[in-house]
């Protein structure tokens, strides 16, 4: 009998082209994902060398990182220029390498236009037990339907697009396993806040992270892409959930899923890839759903978390002298004092989007917390910036962007936009934001800007009330 | 990539620690289209003082660059590199490097010297004046005067640098590995290939 090998172990041995005596491996790709900022120096170093894309079929290309989310037509349709020169120069380098190599291409005014890591698996091009690579790192993201999914660096892209390989060390593996069932108001954002608070934002270095256990079982795709998204706030390079009924569910009459007998092997492998029974970890972690509460983050890293019901820390009340440093530091950039109720604390911009929660399902929760309300007049921006095109769609045939506008908030076009303030979604320096994206690193949303993550419904709840909130009191019970 | 084995010249004495890749190269280079021309961005905020080093008769062009503790921390841009290779810098040498900015010199070309602070400080003060002489092969670093400072390098990128091989050309040598293996997959999961 063969040793008990975990999802992560399987899907690593079944891409093993070869393997060099340091044991180091060169692993095969199943699938590339490319947008318009980390690419353009890749396609040059090709052109340059003189080299093709050895696997166009494999790799697909959207723009979303610095297209502007206003609208991209004029009224009659025409398509609009986008004005900041530089993001214009790397769309186009964008839109003239892709059909000179053969790679697919979703153009910015497509209706499948949309961030990467949401029109990936929504398109069906993401699958489980594939090796999914893009340059940017929340590529963890994918690993909520069992894909093996990580971030890479330019030179690493175009090593891709070159070989569709990468040279790697295999990770140790670490599970994060919650158990239980968790209370009203509570997430998947709320879940991954909890896990990276209680092990850290190192916590997964060096590991793959398999998120297992009831409460993940029960959440849905949306869900589980939430939570292997922001893997890498907690230092793992990749997130992994084992692939399901409600993955297959997900993934069946996608565009480029599996179709008929196709369908059926495919769904025969994916479910031979769960953890064996037996099977160990270099690492694990158990957390009861129950302890989880809406939460809400007070610093600059992601492991700075604390229930909304929380305060504000001491710097003094943390061990490590190390972290009561960075943490004296956090506080000064966010203007906040400890003892502090995290409730207490007013927002005057609100971020609903980013790979982390723009899908259909964050929308709808936070749309159920602001229907039949107003934002608060201290709120000065408040944007909705749904996730792909097809999310928007989605959404406006469920009249969720009326909900959102009536109550005074921006329904966007999709893309990035303040999750990395690299288009002209900014927070203004000293302000504060609700965000529901993955980062409050400084300056992460614009030089100076404050940001603290929340889940969709918790946003919402900010957006309606001018400060951090605890939606359970807004929920119809 | 240009094979590095001697690089002899000046060296520009610049040693201050704790360099980070934004201090290198600026965030707003992120949004440029080619890794040509990034030297004009290398530290940028240095160079608006018109006595900089960088600029000045002496050591515009320089192959070497001198630097303290911590080089290339912060943000893993692989612009960084880029930056300093643009400027015309082949090898750095400092007592320590972030772990990701000395991969990515070394998949652009540059050779990231490891060497303790006293020599440094030595260095430094040759190099004001004098050239400084960088042998890979031998992993030295030598002056015309007695100095002679050796380095540790991984055999795998000293390979790399030696023979201007990036990881790329190396991973064609294994361009039969890699068919066989796709071979296989549309053999075992046939269904792995995107539907539409
Ligand atoms: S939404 Fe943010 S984290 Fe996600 S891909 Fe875009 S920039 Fe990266």
């Amino acid at each position: 009998m063969t040793r008990p090998r975990t999802l992560y172990e399987k899907i690593w041995d079944a891409h093993v082209v070869e393997q060099r005596p340091d044991g180091t491996c060169l692993i095969f790709i199943d699938r590339h994902l490319v947008h318009e900022v980390t690419s353009p120096q890749a396609f040059a170093g090709l052109r340059a060398s003189g080299r093709t894309v050895r696997r166009p079929d494999l790799t697909l290309a959207v723009p979303d990182h610095n297209v502007p989310t206003t609208p991209r037509r004029d009224a009659a349709g025409k398509r609009l220029p986008i004005a900041d020169a530089e993001s214009a120069a790397q769309l186009a380098a964008l839109e003239k390498n892709a059909p000179e190599y053969g790679i697919r291409y979703i153009d910015a005014v497509a209706p499948e236009q949309g961030i990467v890591h949401v029109v990936g698996p929504e398109q069906g091009f993401s699958l489980p037990g594939a090796t999914i690579v893009c340059g940017d790192s929340h590529t963890a993201c994918h690993g909520g339907i069992g894909a093996l999914a990580f971030g890479i660096g330019t030179s690493e892209v175009e090593h891709v697009l070159a070989t569709q390989t990468l040279l790697l060390q295999p990770s140790k593996t670490m599970e994060v396993r919650v158990e239980g069932e968790v209370g009203p108001g509570v997430s998947a954002k709320d879940i991954i806040l909890h896990i990276t608070g209680v092990i850290g934002a190192a916590g997964g270095t060096g590991h793959i992270i398999e998120y297992t256990g009831s409460a993940i079982r029960a959440l849905s795709i949306e869900g589980r892409l939430t939570v292997s998204n922001m893997a890498i706030e907690g230092g793992a390079r990749a997130g992994l959930i084992a692939p399901d009924e409600v993955t297959f569910e997900y993934l069946q009459g996608r565009p480029y899923a599996p179709k008929g007998a196709d369908w059926d092997a495919a769904v025969e492998y994916w479910t031979s890839l769960a953890t064996d029974p037996g099977a160990t970890y270099d690492k694990s972690v158990v957390i009861d759903a129950a302890d989880i509460a809406p939460s809400v983050t007070w610093g600059t890293s992601p492991e700075d978390v604390v229930p909304i019901t929380g305060i504000v820390p001491d710097p003094a009340s943390f061990a490590d002298p190390s972290k009561q440093a960075a943490a004296a530091k956090s506080l000064a950039y966010m203007g906040l004092e400890p003892g502090t109720r995290m409730q207490d604390v007013p927002v005057e911009n609100i971020f609903i989007g980013s790979c982390t929660n723009s899908r259909i399902e964050d929308l709808r929760a936070a749309a159920a917390v602001i229907r039949g309300r107003h934002k608060a007049d201290n709120v000065r921006w408040a944007i909705v910036v749904p996730g792909s095109g097809l999310v928007k769609a989605q959404a406006e045939a469920e009249g969720l962007d009326r909900i959102f506008i009536d109550a005074g908030l921006e329904w966007r076009e999709p893309g990035c936009s303040a999750c990395l303030a690299m288009n002209p979604d900014k927070v203004p320096a000293g302000e504060r934001c609700a965000s529901t994206s993955n980062r409050n690193f400084v300056g992460r949303q614009g030089p100076g800007a404050r940001t603290h993550l929340v889940s969709p419904a918790m946003a919402a709840a900010a957006a309606v009330t001018g400060k951090l909130t605890d939606v359970r009191e807004l929920m119809d019970s | 990539m240009t094979p590095l084995d001697k690089v002899e010249g000046r060296a520009i004495p610049f040693g201050l620690k704790n360099v980070d890749t934004d201090v290198i190269i600026p965030a707003h280079w992120l949004k440029t289209t080619t890794r040509e021309g990034m030297g004009k961005g290398a530290f940028e905020s240095l160079r608006t003082d018109p006595d900089n080093l960088f600029d000045s008769a002496e050591f515009k062009g320089a192959p070497i660059l001198i630097a303290g503790d911590n080089f290339g921390c912060g943000s893993s841009r692989e612009h960084a590199a880029w930056a300093l290779g643009d400027l015309g810098i082949r090898v750095v040498i400092a007592p320590s490097y972030s772990d990701i900015f000395s991969g990515n010199a070394v998949k652009n070309g540059i050779l990231p010297v490891v060497l303790p602070q006293t020599a440094i400080d030595r260095l430094m003060e040759v190099a004001t004046t004098d050239p400084v002489f960088v042998d890979l092969e031998h992993q030295t670093v030598t002056t015309q005067f007695q100095d002679r400072f050796t380095f540790e390098i991984d055999p795998f990128r000293k390979m790399c640098l030696l023979e201007g091989l990036d990881e790329i050309s190396l991973t064609e040598k294994s361009d039969a590995a890699i068919g066989a293996y796709e071979r296989q997959l549309d053999t075992d999961r046939p269904w792995m290939r995107p539907a539409a």
